[in-house]
């Protein structure tokens, strides 16, 4: 086979360094012995059926996870340097680096298109010196502000769906992280929110280090670097996405991309 | 390809027979009628009987109360016996001021529990609080008055609004703990995490955006609540007692509507009982209306909880 120059995932610079990580609730061990290296300023696609632990996974890089009561984890999780579960590590300040996205667009109900973009630092007493200049870049970072820029104090719950979910992202945004986790954030979406939205992930690439769950194979195929296939919560491979998809290590990668099962 | 071989199985399956007797009378059909119709009678009598009693009281008092209501009635304090007029401006005020103690002790306390029962404390002890919070608004007013006769009224040495105002808020606070629970649940859990991954912490989530989402609708059970216990007489007999004259002072006995309407219906007075049945009017003005808001609070608030 011939296949273009792209280095394997483990020689890239890593931002963040998975080692041994498992993740159990209560005594059900939901992923098992995972170590990835996820380089900056890429895309991330963590693919494989349902219940394999692909959020598990995502929930344990921002420590997410153990908001779960019965949530425990094991192994190490280095960002940037850093064991994100060292014992003096704080999951609240951890968190307004690694935003998240979720599956179901979520805007609060009870604030405005302008006050669900603040809402990072409001929520956290903090008063921006220039709230409106935050507002128009994030809001135009996710490509929103000019279909908005009217009526940014009606309710964020009145916009489309796939505008909540940009209004989502620019939420994330305003909070200054730098890596940011998503999970199906496309799931609920039309297929043109869908690229409009994949669209924007190809912009932030260039400046945040992405990590998306999805259920679209052909949106991993076309948006991701590097692709993870987990299945029953082992990871089964992880390799630069074109090797993925056109010429995987295991058999049972080959399937799963193929659509022979899962 | 394979599309006219399906269409040729189609074809060849034999036509369904015909049901003639779905036409014909059902066996047994005129019995079921008869009893749907008995069935929707009974429930039509039992919805008019919750209506009568309602509609009588209302009915009654306003044609034994509205001749007795004037401005002077809620300006005016009792006039000794004997003398005609006065009126029941001191109760008006009692009470007001019994519902502002009630609700400044009752309130906070409520929901602060109702939050930790929802969102803090999840485990057994959270259990015992809802189970303790069922119990104590199942306990008789009147052992309230008795309770908080013992633990306020005793070290004070007399009865005070401040007293009165302890036992509503006792009877109070479970109806506005299990108010809070149940809608701080109702609030999806999407939005919770939402707030914790941007990085905020618990106690602000839980503050901000829980409470915040679920505000409207507790302020709905908060009024209720404030209308079942503005019209609450036995707990304040052993606290509040009651004061015949114009009182604002929390540690001085006060008058309040329910107290006030006991004592002059009780009297055998003509003019007393016909304040009574006014201060009854009034009263029960107070609770419809506070109903009332709440209703209309509900209904504004189901657009914005979703």
């Amino acid at each position: 086979m011939t296949l273009p120059a792209v280095p394997p995932p483990e020689e890239l610079n890593a931002r963040i360094v998975v080692e041994h990580l498992d993740a159990y609730f209560g005594s059900f061990r939901a992923i098992r012995d995972i170590s990835v290296r996820i380089p900056d300023r890429s895309v991330t696609a963590v693919i494989g059926p349902s219940g394999c632990g692909k959020t598990t996974f995502l929930r344990c890089l921002n420590r997410m996870h153990e908001i779960d009561r019965s949530a425990r984890v094991s192994g190490r999780v280095m960002m940037d340097g850093v064991d994100i579960y060292d014992r003096r590590i704080d999951p609240v300040r951890l968190r307004r680096h690694v935003g998240m996205v979720f599956q179901k667009a979520n805007p609060f109900p009870t604030m405005s298109i302008r006050q669900n973009v603040l809402a990072g630092l409001t929520l956290n007493g903090i008063k921006p010196s220039d709230p409106d200049s935050i507002v128009e870049r994030v809001l135009g970072q996710v490509a929103l502000w000019g279909e908005v820029k009217d009526k940014l104090d009606e309710p964020g719950t009145s916009l489309s769906g796939g505008q909540q979910q940009r209004l989502c992202i620019a939420r994330v945004l305003a909070v200054e992280p730098s890596v940011i986790l998503l999970d199906e954030p496309c799931s609920a979406l039309d297929p043109i929110a869908t690229a409009r939205i994949e669209e924007l992930f190809a912009e932030l690439r260039s400046d945040y280090t992405l990590v998306m769950v999805t259920h679209n194979m052909q949106q991993a195929a076309r948006v991701s670097d590097q692709t993870a296939f987990f299945y029953m919560g082992d990871l089964i491979e992880f390799d630069a996405t074109e090797r993925i998809f056109t010429n995987p290590k295991e058999s049972r990668t080959e399937d799963y991309v193929t659509g022979r099962f899962g | 390809m394979t599309a006219p071989e399906n269409r040729r199985k189609v074809d060849s399956t034999p036509p369904r027979s015909r049901r003639p007797d779905l036409l014909s009378p059902a066996p047994g059909g005129r019995a079921r009628k008869w009893k749907t119709a008995i069935f929707h009678a009974l429930c039509a009598l039992s919805a008019a009987i919750v209506l009568i009693p309602l509609a009588s009281i209302l009915l009654y008092i306003v044609q034994r109360g509205a001749p007795g209501l004037s401005l002077s009635f809620f300006t005016e304090v009792p006039r000794p016996v004997g003398e005609a007029g006065g009126g029941m401006g001191n109760a008006v005020v009692g009470t007001l001021t019994l519902i502002a103690i009630a609700s400044l002790i009752g309130l906070p306390v409520g929901v602060l529990a109702g939050v930790y029962v929802a969102e803090v404390g999840r485990g057994r002890l959270a259990m015992w609080i809802r189970f303790f919070a069922e119990v104590l608004s199942g306990v008789p007013s009147i052992t309230i008055g008795v309770f908080v006769y013992a633990l306020v009224v005793v070290p004070m040495r007399h009865f005070s609004a401040l007293a009165g105002g302890v036992s509503l808020a006792v009877i109070m606070i479970p109806t506005v703990t299990r108010t809070t629970e149940e809608l701080l649940r109702m609030v999806p859990s999407h939005l919770r995490e939402a707030s914790l991954a941007l990085g905020v912490p618990m106690w602000r989530t839980s503050l901000f955006v829980v409470l915040r989402t679920a505000a409207p609708g507790i302020a709905t059970g908060v009024m209720l609540a404030v209308a079942r216990i503005a019209g609450e007489t036995a707990p304040l007999l052993f606290t509040a007692f009651n004061n015949r004259f114009m009182s604002t002072r929390l540690d001085q006995p006060i008058a309040s509507l329910p107290v006030q309407i006991l004592t002059y219906a009780t009297s055998p007075y003509a003019d007393w009982q016909q304040q009574a049945w006014t201060g009854a009017l009034v009263l029960v003005a107070v609770i419809l209306s506070l109903n009332l808001l709440a209703r209309l609070g509900t209904r504004a608030s189901a657009v914005v909880v979703r």
